[in-house]
């Protein structure tokens, strides 16, 4: 078959069908896949609040912080009803992976940056007065995560009252000055 | 064949053409992360050179670069979606840079300089022989980065990350190892 020639007729019909045989095809993929995305993001979720508590007597609270270094960084945090930290999971990052991504193990137990077991509220990295290690080379990470912490503390004494499982809130929004 | 050994050593897109520089240096912080983004790459391009082969009498030349670009923007979109449904572990290390594989250019640069040129079968081994030549390109730096940086390859420890070299895993050791890949790379060839 000869080329089609590049008059302003072709080039319109030719596009136009690649523009709805492609729009097709995504959308059909995505009615597949949609339902089993959600799920996992679900179920996520779900083994989070466990591990986060770790079987003590506490609350686990998902908190975002818009700030991350490559976006919104989402952690579910486990709070002890005193705000003592109990554990914590890195649900969402768009952080470097190989540096800002360590912020799921650089926090835990017996690591580097280790807060389990500290006070929330008032965690800043060592860089600004406070006293948890910041992850190497990744400052602006390390303090969106200690944001997520802070805001959870926040959000525990906010409902103290009658402490809820799974409540989430913004951090952070009115925090301009990184 | 010889369309396939042509991706590996002769035009390999990273060593030899320098193409796709983007992902390279970004996404090789560990092999593994190299390795995943190289067939993701090459799953792309293998599609992305059969479907334009198919279509490219059908597509008039003043709008072939659209035309392409659409073709190899919903490919991408499609396995992104598809990556986050079945495969969540590479999702989560490499989500950021799955959209990024759209502009990467060693997938225009084959749709445009063979698949619009050259027979379906002989376009998707342009296809697989590229992609593969890009995996082992990327495997290769991320195995040296991981390596010099942290003391392990394919998170297997060989030697204490405390003499590792932190600036290996950071965008300069990524140029520095490339350079002298490829420096070794052209030695061999010679």
């Amino acid at each position: 078959m000869k080329k089609l020639e590049s008059t302003w007729y072709n080039m319109a019909i030719v596009l136009t069908a690649i523009a709805v045989v492609a729009g097709a095809a995504l959308g059909y993929v995505n009615s597949i896949t949609a339902p089993t995305i959600e799920a996992i993001k679900a179920q996520q979720e779900k083994d989070a609040e466990q591990e986060v508590l770790n079987g003590q007597q506490g609350t686990a609270i998902k908190i975002s912080d818009p700030k991350g270094f490559g976006g919104t960084l989402t952690v579910m945090v486990g709070l002890a009803p005193t705000g003592t930290i109990l554990g914590y999971k890195v649900l969402e990052s768009s952080e470097t992976p190989g540096l800002g991504a360590k912020a799921q193990d650089w926090f835990q137990k017996g690591q580097n940056g280790d807060i389990i077991g500290k006070q929330a509220g008032n965690l800043t990295v060592s860089k600004d007065g406070g006293d948890v290690d910041a992850i190497t080379a990744s400052t602006i990470t390390s303090r969106a995560f200690l944001r997520c912490i802070n805001a959870a503390y926040e959000t525990l004494s906010e409902n103290s009252a009658d402490a809820q499982s799974g409540a989430t809130q913004q951090a952070g929004d009115s925090n301009n000055n990184i | 064949m010889k369309v396939l050994l042509n991706g590996i050593i002769k035009e390999n897109p990273t060593f030899v053409l320098l193409l796709g520089m983007c992902p390279t240096l970004g996404t090789t912080s560990s092999a593994i992360n190299g390795m995943s983004m190289g067939l993701a790459t090459m799953a792309v391009l293998i599609f992305s050179n059969l479907i334009i082969s198919l279509i490219k009498n059908l597509i008039p030349d003043m709008v072939r670069i659209p035309s392409f670009i659409v073709v190899i923007a919903s490919l991408v979109t499609i396995l992104q979606m598809l990556i986050k449904a079945y495969a969540p572990e590479v999702d989560k290390s490499l989500g950021l840079f799955i959209p990024l594989i759209v502009v990467n250019c060693i997938i225009l640069g084959r749709a445009e300089a063979f698949a619009a040129k050259n027979g379906v079968i002989s376009s998707v081994f342009d296809g697989i022989g590229m992609g593969i030549g890009f995996t082992i390109a990327l495997t290769l730096l991320g195995a040296v980065r991981e390596l010099l940086g942290t003391g392990k390859v394919f998170d297997m420890t060989l030697y204490s990350e405390d003499y590792g070299a932190l600036v290996f895993v950071l965008a300069p050791g990524a140029f520095i190892a490339l350079g002298y890949l490829i420096a070794i790379m052209n030695k061999i060839k010679n």
